[in-house]
């Protein structure tokens, strides 16, 4: 074997270690998951019992209620998402336009806003629970300081989803602050002098040279913060009473489903099939969303 | 290559060495695995009767697994079942015992030595509970009831008399107005301290499936447990009656002041419908609070009810896969339901011996703090659950309905009651 070959020999062997721990830790039951579904999978019980599409038609029949925890789980899914993307999108941008300017102080104001990202979900979610309190909460003790009414917010049904999703736009906005910034960094000075000498007003360099010079960094952001929107869990498991997703399941999300599911109530084939249409979901929004946003630019 | 041979060294040593731990344990012991979830009390109390139960069977270990906080604990029992890892003998709540046997996770108690005759002539009727499908699965250490803790100095404070708690339902209600204080208006968010807040979330679904309701003169399900009957008009009556505490006297709610039990603990509310278990928390955390105990208040029917409970043990098919460990968890078993393993947790834990003999002893009967929880039993209900937390879901999803929807009491009931009896009929169109 000549030098080059045992270097990739090498190079394949140590990167086998990885490979076999990612497929047989997060790809193999991934994948597990899809077999699950098919089965009245109950971790507690020796067999299995096969039962076919059973967990998808009752996903169907539970979408189709009036009512029902998995319905609540997929709407609000879906007003997290809606909401809590462009919301977070937009702020992250104002943002990094912002940051972009400033020399003095500039890397302690991007600490400020990066730091959320880097603390833990669980530690944040119970802070904003207590800045929600009732009576002694801050936010409530503010209200009260300037004459205006309490709210319950974590404790009403109607105020409860936008007062977990403040917390998971605020705290993931540090993420695309940073992103963004990059991308600003990308666009090459000459172009706002041109403009400039061209006497362009700042919102036409901003809407035809930052915005379009920009959309590859958007694009990979909205993918990314969809899904992480998607997979939403642990603000709503910590910030919750019981982690429940309530009050009247007004906060639940997909994943909060498939887990109580899972392991509350031990329907781990119906959880996986709940698993299953989540990935589809994800899989399609982000293919749409690599095809109509990602136009070259030229 | 070396590199490889090295490997080869070390997985043939490490497979030698785990044979080895395996044979020896054979040789010398047989051990078994214990479980229960995280509760200080229950975990001394328990480390106590291990180290007896190995004095007087030295051939048997116990490994004690008590480090499971009660959020996790099906989880982590979940987890361990398909690994082949897990229990022998396990602590369940009662509640829990159809859906772990209908999952064929725990084996029938054996009839030798616990018949029937044994366990309806010793225990607390009902444990009759356990009794599933013609087999029991599982006998408790120990029993609970509800009973209601008054605040004594808020009631000193309000002008009542702090030495007697409110004996009926309307004078509960008089007394949990008199106790209210707020700052400012008549409004939840403006109480300092609340004279009653209901939670379903806590122990009051309960105090309305098995006491309210019949209280009122209804029930809350057909006689064998298969239909939900509480969405009648007394159902009606007695939710309304529980709701009014947040919606009308505006006396608490379990969104304030950290919750219900907290706010009783920490000295903020002045009633509170609790089980006896909750004596060990306040003694633990405020033992400062100066508290009574009595039995909950009759209804408008001049009738007393309470809801009984427990947490019980069963043996697990992982014990039952090895006669030698089936063998000692059955004495372990055995060993941890004796009278005297009850009179041991009343003492640490607070819960009253599942076992006759020692719950009517004249010392627990005379205790203050005790005494009502043990004259309970007599007229306690344990609800037969399919899936109790699912159940209990229902009814905390009803009342907040009514108290955040504003719900016509009636209304949340039938919806919650279709719900719920959906539940019932397929766990059992699958047995």
């Amino acid at each position: 074997m000549t030098l080059a070959r045992k270097k990739v020999v090498w190079a394949y062997i140590f990167l086998a270690i990885p490979i076999v721990f990612f497929a047989y830790i997060r790809i193999y039951p991934a994948l597990f998951a899809f077999q699950m579904s098919l089965h009245d999978y109950n971790p507690l019980a020796v067999e299995q019992p096969y039962v076919g599409l059973d967990n998808y038609e009752q996903l169907v029949k539970e979408l189709n209620k009036r009512k029902s925890p998995t319905k609540a789980a997929f709407q609000n899914t879906a007003n997290y998402l809606l909401l809590g993307v462009p919301i977070q999108l937009c702020l992250a941008l104002m943002i990094s336009l912002m940051l972009n300017e400033i020399r003095f102080m500039s890397t302690f104001y991007r600490i400020m806003f990066f730091l959320p990202f880097v603390t833990s979900t669980i530690a944040i979610a119970w802070v904003f629970r207590m800045l929600y309190q009732p009576r002694f909460g801050l936010i409530n003790v503010m209200l009260q300081l300037v004459s205006l009414p309490q709210q319950p917010f974590l404790n009403n049904p109607r105020q409860a989803l936008p007062s977990v999703l403040s917390l998971v736009v605020w705290q993931g906005m540090g993420f695309a602050v940073i992103i963004f910034l990059a991308g600003l960094k990308q666009i090459p000075r000459t172009y706002y002098e041109a403009a400039e000498v061209d006497g362009a007003s700042r919102w036409h360099t901003f809407r035809f040279i930052t915005l379009p010079l920009l959309n590859p960094t958007i694009v990979f952001l909205l993918v990314l913060q969809t899904i992480s929107f998607l997979r939403m869990f642990a603000p709503v498991l910590a910030m919750t009473e019981q982690g429940r997703g309530g009050p009247l399941d007004s906060t639940t999300t997909v994943v909060l489903r498939v887990y109580r599911e899972a392991f509350t109530s031990f329907n781990m084939g119906y959880a996986s099939s709940l698993t299953v249409v989540l990935f589809a979901f994800i899989l399609v929004i982000t293919i749409i969303q690599l095809r109509v946003t990602a136009r070259r630019i030229n | 290559m070396r590199f490889i041979k090295l490997f080869a060294v070390l997985a043939v040593l490490i497979a030698l060495a785990s044979l080895g731990t395996v044979a020896l344990a054979q040789d010398d012991m047989v051990e078994i695995e214990y479980w229960q979830y995280n509760f200080q009390a229950r975990v001394d109390a328990m480390n106590e009767l291990i180290a007896q139960f190995e004095a007087e069977n030295p051939g048997i270990k116990v490994v004690h697994n008590s480090d499971i906080p009660y959020a996790n604990f099906r989880d982590e029992l979940a987890a361990s079942a398909p690994a082949g890892v897990g229990p022998d003998v396990v602590t369940l709540f009662y509640g829990w015992i159809p859906a772990f046997v209908d999952a064929g996770y725990l084996v029938p108690l054996p009839e030798d030595p616990f018949s029937e005759d044994f366990i309806l002539e010793h225990f607390s009727p009902m444990v009759a509970n356990s009794k599933f499908e013609g087999s029991y699965w599982a006998i408790p250490t120990a029993v609970r009831s509800l009973a209601m803790f008054w605040n004594k100095d808020i009631f000193a404070a309000a002008g009542l008399d702090p030495e007697s708690p409110p004996a009926n339902l309307d004078d509960f209600v008089a007394a949990a107005i008199a106790t209210t204080v707020y700052d400012g208006d008549m409004d939840v968010f403006n109480i300092t301290q609340q004279g009653h807040a209901a939670a379903l979330a806590s122990q009051d679904h309960h105090w309305f499936r098995e006491v309210l309701l019949r209280q009122y003169g209804g029930a809350p399900y057909s006689d064998d447990g298969r239909t939900v009957t509480y969405n009648s008009e007394e159902g009606c009556a007695a939710f309304g009656w529980l709701a009014a505490f947040e919606t009308e006297h505006m006396t608490g709610s379990n969104d304030i002041l950290d919750g219900s039990t907290n706010a009783f603990v920490n000295g903020d509310t002045a009633l509170h419908v609790d089980g006896s278990f909750r004596i060990g928390t306040i003694a633990r955390n405020n033992p400062e609070l100066n508290y009574g105990v009595a039995e909950l208040p009759v209804g408008p029917n001049g009738e007393s009810h309470t809801f009984g409970s427990y947490w019980t043990h069963g043996i697990t098919r992982r014990a039952n896969d090895d006669p030698a460990r089936l063998e000692a968890a059955v004495k372990f078993l055995q060993f941890i339901t004796t009278p005297a393993a009850g009179t041991l947790w009343v003492n640490s834990v607070g819960e009253l011996p599942a076992q006759a003999a020692a719950a009517s002893d004249e010392a627990i009967l005379s205790d203050p703090i005790l005494g009502p929880f043990s004259a309970g039993l007599a007229y306690s209900h344990a609800t037969f659950f399919v899936d109790e937390s699912a159940q209990r879901q229902v009814l905390i999803d009803a009342f907040d309905n009514v108290r955040l929807g504003g719900m016509d009491p009636c209304e949340a009931l039938d919806e919650a009651a279709a719900i719920e009896q959906e539940l019932i009929d397929s766990f059992w169109a699958s047995r």
